[in-house]
Order: C-alpha cells, then structure tokens, then sequence
C-alpha cells in the first residue's frame, strides 16, 4: 500500500468507518458521563485529541525499544505523562472548564481507545501514520462528543454553546444561541440516561446512513454499462 | 399419509388477547369514574387524549416496521397502556407532557423491545418514570377533590388547560398536596401523626377522594379476579407485605407513620396491585414467582414511600421488579413430574 492510500485508509477508519466512539465503542465512560452541554464535550474532546495525537507519537517512536513483554505499562506510563500534562496546562490555562469537566480529564488516561490506538496501531507502525491515526481517532472521537453533547443541550436546556466563555474567554459569552426562552427543559436529556438514548440514536443514523450508501452502490453496480 | 403437524399449546385458552384487555378496561371503570366525581373530568380528557395518542403512535410504529396495523390496534393493549399512563398524571396536564409520556411509553417502553410480549418494562410505568424525574413541577401539581373549599374545573375548561388556552392563574386555590405529600412534609417537620391529619384534606381513612378512587380500582381488581383475567397470587402478595411492613412500622412508632388503611388506601398501591404489577407479559410467570414479585414490589413501595424522595413509590417499585423477573423465574420453575431434581 503506497503512503497515500494509507493515509485516505487512516483518515477514513478514523472520522467514520471506525469511529471510536459510534463503532468500536470505546471510551464511552467520559463519552457518556460529559456530554451534557456542547462546550463540554468539545474541551473533553480537544483533551482527548492532542492525547491521542502524543501517545501514539511516542509510543510509535519507542517501538523498536521496548521489550514485548512490558510494552503496556510503558504505554500506560507514556500516556498518563501526557494526560498528566495536559491537566496542569487546563488548570493554569482553562481553569473553569477544568472544574466542569472534574475528575473526566484525569481518567482521560483510562480511556480505552488510546491505549487501544497505542497497542493496536502505533506499536506496529511508522511515527508520520500513527500521529495521523491518533488525529484522525481523535476527531471522530471529537466529532461525536461534540453532537452528542449539543443534542443533549439543545433537547435539554433548549440552548446551544451555554458556557462558551469557559473554553474562549469572555468574548464567547454571545456564542450561546437560545432557541426558546420559555422551554421547560427536559431533564432527562440531560441525565445518564438521556447519554444512552442520545449515543443509541446516533448509531442507529451512522449505520441508517451506511446502508443507504450501500445500497446506492450496489444500484450503481448492477446499472448496465451504456458506454 | 401425512398428518399436518400442530404445535403447542394444544388446549386453547378460550379467550383472545382482546377479550382480557377489554375485561381490564372493564375494571378500570368504576375507579375512573370515581376519580372523575371527586377530581373533575379532566382526568377523562387526559385519558382520552392519551389513548387516541397511544393508537396514532402504535399505528405509526408498526407501519414503519412493516407490521399488520389492525390487529395490532384492535387488540386494544394500547388503549389499556393509554389509560394505565393517563391515571398516573395530574388531573390537568399540558397536552405536550402527555405527549412525550406516551412517545416514550409506546416506542421506548414497547416497541423498541419488539412489540407486545417482548417488553420487559411495563410500559406505562416506563412513560411515567421518565415524566416524573423530567419534569418534576408539572408532575407534582396536584389538584383538590370537591369537598374542599376550592374550585375544580369543569369539562371545557379543562380541555382548555390541556392544549394551553388558558392561563391557570386565574382560578386560586386549585392545586394542593396529596395526602401522601402532606406526610411527607408533614413528618420532615416533626410533626405527629394526630396533627397532620388535622389537615382538610384527610376523609375517613385516605384522603377525601383518594379513597373512594382506591376503593374503585378495589372493586375493579376483584372484577378481573372472578372473570379470571388475573390470578390471585400477584395482588394478594402486593397488598399482603405492603399491608404487613406498615403494620410493624406502624405498630413500632404509631406517632410517627400513616397507619395502615391509609396507606393502603393512598396513592397508587391499589392500581398497582391489580392493574400494573398483574401485567401479564412484564410480571413473572411462574406461580411461586409470582409471590415473590408482588412481595417484592409491596415492601418496595413501602420503603419509597417512608424513605425515599418520592411521596409515592408504585412506578419505581414495579421497574425494578420487573428487572428481577428472569432472575425469578429462573428460580422458581416448577420441578417437572417425575425428575428427580
């Protein structure tokens, strides 16, 4: 496989064909746990890409070093340096979203799919295509939290981008669209187990979505060639 | 020669799925209409409206599974699901909180699982939980029987609240706590039993009202009994340790707890043992089980009801029965004849 076709594979498994958290089902415990306003679930989001993008940087780069049979408490080590790190600069620097997303950016280390990335793909392969399966994942990864967690808020509070001024200063404080000032809320969109209903139906439209696009191209397929 | 192969049961019941939903629907009458008398016929209206909203939404889910639509609606488990919902609300509920109720009860609660027969959770108690921990101020809006200096609304204007035509301010002194709520509150704040039945709102045993609503269902539960729609075991063991764990805590601190008639005559225990916990396809299925699901369910609503931060406990009590079902059912099959084991 040339680098090219590699690199279209890797961007495609990561934003949609094996998406972390519609497909492999990984990481759902932040996933599920702080998605119940857009904003958090874009910081939560970000955290977990840079993560991703780091530890399967250093852990393709180590790869010819370590010894098979204690490559995963490296790996373990190498990603809660990073998360480690990524905390202290949240703190000093994001110090509001740190609050609101808690005890969520520490266990970012605990998070399945980046030492399933590390193990399963930047063990095995070069540092330029695991730094870009990390921010590939990472996106998707991103990308569902974040319509996850704005169609928690919007079924939820009726608003969208609340809180915006934890993430991009006080000058975000006008990002927050409210659709109707007199909605009464609907509390369990925002709950647990609004996650679960919110994460189920997503799934249900990718793999609606898939079939569609399957079915259009077997259509394609068996149209008789004209030319 | 060939013989067609039967399978299965080879004795029919000798009663369609509809004949026993209609008898359910005959039982649920004189605790409706008795509701109706004291409360206004709002609750009518909400029923209603329910119950054409259930059939729209099952009608509209089986066409988008590819389902047969009339036998499905004509055997009339939406219309009972509907009804056993509309009892759980308020009396005056805005039409968008019965809708999302009724979303959830029939697509959530019964078709997401396969339909009827499939659904683990009962689905009218399914609708209501997710009503009462999403809206908790229009669910705890409780209205005043008659009987009671205030003012209870008469057909249009009910109506008239359901689709929001009018603004519910203008009548005063419309809404008040039920009985069960006055306990609640009433206990918090130290007060004795004596003086919180000082309160108007207490009759001869329940609450004025509640206690002829709960003496209709009564009525309606022994209906389905001698019509054989259900069997004994299930109410009899909800309102047996139901009845047995308020009379030891009532024995132990008759100061500090409703006594047992009240509590039996209160809130939803009595709807619950015979209408919801007997609710064939959610309930378990063998005859010991059957005891230690209503068991179960009788001591749970109990322990919501003195404990808990719900005055009342009935939806929550028989989810998480229906959780242990399998469990119980596992449990408790009959020994076949002749195994040893």
């Amino acid at each position: 496989m040339n680098s090219i076709a590699m690199s279209n594979k890797i961007t495609r498994d990561g934003l949609w064909r094996n998406n972390v958290a519609l497909v492999q089902l990984l990481g759902l415990c932040p996933l599920l746990a702080v998605t119940s306003t857009a904003i958090n679930g874009i910081g939560l989001g970000l955290a977990t890409l840079i993560t991703l993008v780091l530890s399967n940087t250093l852990v393709s780069l180590i790869r010819g070093f370590v010894r098979n049979e204690v490559r995963l408490p490296v790996f373990v080590l190498i990603i809660a340096s990073i998360v480690t790190i990524i905390e202290l600069l949240m703190r000093a620097y994001l110090y509001d979203l740190y609050l609101v997303l808690g005890i969520f950016i520490p266990l970012i280390v605990t998070n399945c799919a980046i030492i399933g990335r590390a193990e399963g793909f930047a063990s095995k392969n070069s540092v330029g295509a695991s730094a870009l399966d990390g921010f590939m994942m990472g996106t998707g990864f991103l990308f569902v939290l974040a319509l996850l967690g704005a169609m928690r808020e919007i079924i939820g509070f009726g608003t969208l981008f609340s809180h915006a001024d934890l993430m991009f200063g006080e000058a975000a404080k006008s990002f927050t669209i409210v659709f109707n000032d007199n909605y009464p809320g609907f509390l369990l969109a925002i709950l647990p187990p609004g996650a679960f209903f919110g994460l189920a139906m997503l799934i249900v439209g990718k793999n609606l979505f898939d079939e569609r696009l399957k079915k259009k191209a077997a259509v394609i397929d068996g149209l008789p060639d004209i030319v | 020669m060939t013989t067609a192969f039967v399978s299965s049961p080879y004795v029919s019941p000798g009663r369609s799925l509809k004949r026993l939903m209609i008898d359910v629907i005959i039982g649920l009458i004189p605790g409706t209409l008795a509701y109706a008398w004291f409360f206004g016929p709002g609750i009518l209206i909400n029923i209603v409206f329910a119950v054409i909203l259930a059939i729209a939404v099952e009608a509209a889910v089986l066409r988008l599974r590819q389902k047969p639509i009339k036998p499905h609606i004509t055997d009339f488990s939406a219309v009972v699901a509907a009804w056993l919902f509309a009892l759980c609300l308020p009396v005056h509920s805005p039409w968008w909180l019965i809708a999302v109720g009724i979303g959830f009860t029939m697509i959530a609660g019964k078709h997401l699982y396969g339909g009827l027969g499939f659904n683990p959770f009962n689905p009218a108690m399914v609708g209501y939980v997710v009503l009462l921990i999403s809206f908790p101020r229009e669910m705890t809006t409780w209205y005043l029987p008659i009987g009671i200096d205030g003012d209870v609304l008469g057909l249009f204007d009910s109506i008239a609240y359901l689709f929001g035509l009018v603004d519910i301010q203008q009548w005063d002194a419309l809404t008040s706590a039920t009985p069960l709520d006055r306990y609640k509150t009433g206990l918090g704040q130290n007060l004795t039993a004596i003086e919180i039945r000082q309160s108007p709102l207490f009759g001869i045993i329940g609450g004025i009202g509640w206690e002829w609503v709960a003496g209709g269902w009564l009525l309606g539960g022994l209906w389905l009994f001698f019509t054989r729609t259900i069997r004994w075991q299930i109410p009899v063991a909800v309102l047996a340790s139901f009845g047995a764990i308020s009379v030891v805590i009532y024995l132990n601190a008759p100061e500090a707890t409703a006594s047992p008639l009240f509590h039996l005559f209160s809130g939803g225990i009595m709807l619950c043992a015979f209408f919801i916990a007997t609710d064939p396809v959610t309930a378990a299925t063998t005859d010991h089980g059957r005891i230690y699901y209503g068991v179960l369910i009788g001591l749970l609503v109990y322990l919501i009801r003195g404990w808990g931060g719900y005055p009342d406990g009935v939806a929550f009590a028989v989810l998480l029965a229906n959780m242990c079902v399998p469990l119980i059912d596992y449990y408790t099959q009959p020994r076949v004849y002749g195994d040893d084991a």
